[in-house]
């Protein structure tokens, strides 16, 4: 089944078109980078599929049901999305108790002191940070209560904006490796966007490279091993990123 | 990097403590740091936290209150830094010693034109026409590739883009010619097409001026690519140093560590390795 697709999507803000044309479509169980400088329109197609850039014409779908322009609840339970900084997504006043369990508040769900509480365990969380306030953990600790959020009402696809650019190398590894995980064993699709091309390397098995709001290419992520590219932007951006050191030819 | 043998260095830092007051007492931040450093491109590396940007404001006095720093010695040029007065040393920063920060987007005043910033850097250190000033800055802009000087200077800096806000700020640095280049992460707020362009650039300015530089940046491949030495910094400590060609040679588990959990290009393996940091927190 195809857990995302994208038909002529535009997105406007205002009267500034910032994405044109974009068609995409991600499988179920995939994981799929949107790559690109700031600007070309990447986390727009993110916040137009959750519904925060409500200025969109064309045909966005999500797990095979056709998303409004307003806000849904039962979309809510079936995409969820994290955001780039995990030090001004987290609410500076309330704790991560309160930050999970009000997901489960909105949907009417019940048993949530038990629900919070392997939530924690899974994004490898101590118990003992639930009644902590997001000034009391590191960055890398944010941005796990942050997945821990996203997580909360059990969605089948994530929308993930630049989810480690904030953070330190050895941090980044240790989200990194939980994304993966958590994708693994909840049979998740990703939706990432980076302009880091390692860690599409590493996530995900697609990607599409976005340029002045227009996607110009969709390749296979092996194709950063050799730097096999086709359209000329992304070559450049391949070499700016320092090519594959690794092989010598 | 020819010539550091030969003459006395361009800095000499040795035993440089840095310190902030906690609730349980001051806690050094950086703890026993010494280089030295001709006229070439060093690099510091390190996690967030690890006294690499602390390293780079004490060089030029500017830890603020309540954090104190103290150096068994730290020799600009053959000038005791320490016991110069707030005055003298105001003098020095900017004209000899430069810093370029973060994020243009904090560093530029939004209230002036960009012409009058550079210009103001200049003026603070030296005496020139009116007309000298405007060519120094068109001559400075065009060095920074900025294809249309004119138009530019009268630009405010919310008119410009990160890229460009970065040029720019190097452009203020580099025009009273400094003799010591100190940039603390300039490309971390910029995009990857970008960060190379910069980087570029500075390393060309760099060595065509004859400038000593220290990038300071928690990104190892970048400093190595644009680096000639490297040190590698953790909890206020040099753990490793080595030059920027023997990086991959590296011994000290912290720096194997952090090497191992950058994703690669063609990137094999299922799990990237995590630093336990249980291992070394106690060095």
């Amino acid at each position: 089944m195809i857990a995302i697709s994208l038909k002529n999507l535009d997105v406007s803000y205002g009267t500034t078109k910032v994405v044109e044309g974009a068609n995409f479509d991600v499988a179920e169980g995939e994981s799929f980078a949107l790559v690109g400088e700031s600007g070309s329109g990447k986390s727009t197609i993110l916040k137009a599929i959750a519904g925060l850039a409500p200025d969109w014409t064309g045909e966005i779908s999500v797990l095979g049901e056709r998303r409004g322009h307003g806000v849904d609840h039962a979309f809510a339970t079936r995409c969820q999305m994290v955001f780039q900084d995990p030090y001004g997504s987290l609410h500076p006043r309330k704790s991560v108790d309160q930050v999970l369990s009000e997901p489960l508040k909105i949907h009417g769900l019940g048993n949530r002191d038990q629900r919070v509480e392997e939530m924690l365990a899974a994004v490898g969380l101590d118990r003992r940070f639930r009644y902590r306030y997001p000034h009391q953990l590191s960055g890398g600790q944010r941005q796990r209560v942050a997945i821990a959020r996203a997580l909360m009402l059990e969605p089948k696809v994530m929308l993930l904006d630049e989810p480690t650019s904030a953070l330190d190398v050895s941090v980044q590894a240790e989200i990194l490796n939980l994304l993966k995980k958590l994708r693994r064993e909840q049979g998740l699709t990703y939706l990432m966007v980076t302009h880091n091309l390692p860690v599409v390397s590493f996530m995900c098995d697609r990607m599409a490279v976005m340029n002045k709001g227009r996607i110009v290419e969709i390749a296979p992520a092996s194709a950063l091993h050799d730097g096999s590219f086709s359209d000329p932007y992304t070559q450049s951006l391949y070499a700016a990123s320092g090519g594959n050191p690794d092989r010598k030819d | 990097m020819t010539s550091e043998k030969t003459q006395a260095p361009l800095l000499d830092l040795q035993n440089l403590r840095v310190s902030f007051p906690t609730p349980k007492g001051r806690v050094d931040v950086v703890k026993g740091l010494s280089f030295t450093l001709g006229r070439e491109r060093l690099g510091i590396v390190g996690e967030s936290g690890s006294g690499k940007s602390m390293t780079g404001r004490a060089i030029l006095r500017l830890i603020r209150r309540p954090g104190v720093q103290q150096a068994d010695r730290i020799l600009f040029d053959g000038i005791d830094l320490q016991s110069l007065s707030e005055r003298k040393m105001r003098d020095l920063r900017g004209a000899r010693i430069s810093m370029i920060m973060q994020d243009p987007k904090f560093s530029l005043n939004p209230v002036m034109t960009i012409g009058d910033q550079i210009a103001e850097a200049l003026k603070t250190h030296e005496r020139l026409a009116r007309s000298a000033v405007k060519s120094r800055v068109l001559e400075m802009l065009h060095a920074v590739r900025i294809n249309d000087p004119e138009r530019v200077v009268t630009l405010y800096p919310h008119e410009v883009s990160g890229g460009m806000g970065q040029r720019i700020m190097i452009a203020m640095m580099l025009i009273p010619r400094p003799d010591l280049l100190i940039a603390d992460e300039p490309t971390s707020a910029l995009d990857v097409s970008v960060q190379a362009q910069v980087l570029d650039l500075i390393d060309e300015l760099v060595r065509e001026k004859g400038m000593g530089l220290i990038l300071i940046s928690h990104d190892l491949n970048l400093v190595a690519r644009y680096c000639d030495r490297i040190l590698v910094m953790h909890a206020g400590q040099v753990v490793e140093s080595c030059a920027a060609a023997d990086l991959h040679k590296a011994t000290h588990p912290y720096t194997r560590g952090l090497l191992a959990a950058v994703p690669r290009m063609e990137e094999t393996r299922d799990e990237l390795p995590v630093l336990d940091r249980s291992t070394w927190s106690g060095t």
